[in-house]
């Protein structure tokens, strides 16, 4: 979807600000927010992509509102609704329904570690027709999809060179609606700047982009 | 197939539209004198997300479906276990053994296996090399992908719009908002994140460290030197060795 998540390119966002010192967890709620996440993603009820694309669906003005932690939770309130996991009215009193099963956590402390040192691989050793070769120019396609894609605004249209194949991944398009994992190739594209920003930007430099098979075309 | 793609994607896009983003507004009136009964969209969403997440939390675990143990182990690896220290090890040594070196950039996965680390947010790795010829600028312009086994958790710099926005499109601009002037005879390589790839930066090794050992070289070692929006300070300079 093009949504404001897709700011490459964007202008008008200030400053950076780095803050030199800064904590993993700027408060607790934050590592809390991020570990409940996680602890619910052990039901394997969705996946990374469905995760990311649920995040972007908060509304615009919401999303830069919010700070980063409040995008994960409320993104994952919603794919808990959407399972069926907690009722809005248990979201909105903080307490199970009457009569609410209770269940076993999927995901338990034990598990952490094993979880964390392997995490959760995108390539797929299954084989799939490579459309591109190394060296090979191409052309991002331009496709605006209303669901969820990784094919950045900023790359659609433009003519790159195949730097280098990564072998064969899960498509996002396809698996973040749960329409199935579609392994393809996973290529990195070579930009020139100029061909991406025009005039403006330097000749010598470039973005290397990653790129699934099904984004491309012969250029 | 068109069909029951088209329904689901309908089902996700309803979805959307029907979010319950919390009005924090609002919430922030309601939220302590309990005069809400009226008004079902904004009631009992506590403004503070500090709250907010507590009481998530609390109503997971009581449902059975987080366990507090769980959460706490996550916490405390990314607060104490996983950082840019595990990085800079990994630099230190590409730079102190050129075997280690050449396995890194051709195999980052295996290499980095080599020193124990790999999993989660960093599956399939990729270190690109600083030199004279090419600085390497790591960003995420679609949300925050980042390399969590060598770096840990990303700070929010790096997560914000400033960087995601204009990293692509101006990336001379946002090293000199760092203090890193690239020469013009240098090409600037950005590397947009956008699939599950995870870049590290191989740092240039600084002058005046030729004598240090690895683990002293690892001391050196910066996380946002490994992100690209620093170089390596010489030990002579004042770093942090």
């Amino acid at each position: 979807m093009n949504g404001v998540h897709d700011m490459g390119g964007m202008h008008g966002m200030g400053p950076i600000k780095a803050d030199k010192s800064e904590p993993v967890f700027h408060a607790p709620w934050e590592g809390r927010a991020y570990g409940v996440t996680r602890a619910m993603g052990g039901w394997r009820l969705w996946n990374l992509d469905a995760t990311r694309f649920q995040r972007e669906l908060i509304a615009p003005v919401e999303y830069f509102r919010m700070s980063y932690y409040e995008r994960w939770i409320t993104g994952l309130v919603e794919l808990m609704l959407k399972n069926n996991l907690v009722t809005r009215a248990e979201i909105e009193t903080g307490r199970p329904d009457e009569g609410a099963a209770v269940r076993t956590p999927a995901f338990t402390a034990d598990k952490v570690p094993g979880f964390i040192s392997k995490g959760v691989p995108a390539r797929r050793d299954v084989p799939a027709t490579a459309s591109f070769r190394v060296g090979q120019r191409v052309r991002a396609r331009n496709i605006n999809p209303v669901g969820h894609t990784r094919l950045p605004r900023y790359a659609r249209g433009k003519v790159g060179t195949v730097d280098r194949d990564h072998g064969v991944f899960v498509f996002p398009d396809t698996n973040a609606l749960f329409l199935g994992e579609k392994p393809q190739h996973v290529y990195s594209v070579r930009f020139e700047a100029r061909e991406l920003w025009g005039e403006q930007a330097r000749p010598r430099d470039t973005v290397y982009i990653d790129l699934w098979d099904d984004y491309l075309a012969p250029a | 197939m068109t069909t029951s793609r088209r329904d689901l994607l309908t089902a996700a896009l309803t979805a959307a539209g029907a979010v319950a983003v919390p009005d924090l507004t609002n919430a922030q009136h309601s939220d302590h004198d309990h005069d809400h009964g009226h008004d079902h969209d904004h009631q009992a969403v506590p403004s503070d997300p500090a709250l907010r997440v507590k009481a998530l939390e609390s109503l997971l675990v009581a449902k059975g479906l987080v366990d507090r143990a769980a959460v706490d182990a996550l916490i405390d690896t990314y607060e104490h276990k996983i950082g840019p220290r595990n990085g800079a090890r990994v630099v230190a040594r590409a730079w102190s053994d050129p075997d280690y070196k050449r396995r890194l950039l051709t195999g980052a996965d295996a290499a980095l296996a080599e020193l124990g680390y790999g999993g989660l947010q960093g599956e399939h790795m990729v270190v690109v090399e600083n030199t004279a010829e090419v600085h390497n600028l790591v960003v995420c312009t679609l949300c925050s992908c980042y390399p969590w086994p060598v770096l840990g958790l990303p700070p929010v710099w790096y997560k914000s719009a400033p960087y995601r926005s204009r990293s692509v499109i101006d990336p001379r601009g946002v090293l000199r908002e760092f203090g890193l002037e690239i020469g013009e005879n240098v090409e600037v390589r950005v590397w947009d994140s956008t699939a599950e790839l995870r870049y590290l930066v191989l740092p240039e090794r600084p002058a005046g460290s030729e004598s240090l050992d690895e683990e002293a070289l690892a001391a050196l070692v910066t996380r946002d030197a490994m992100i690209g929006v620093a170089k390596i300070a010489s030990p002579a300079q004042g770093g942090p060795a």
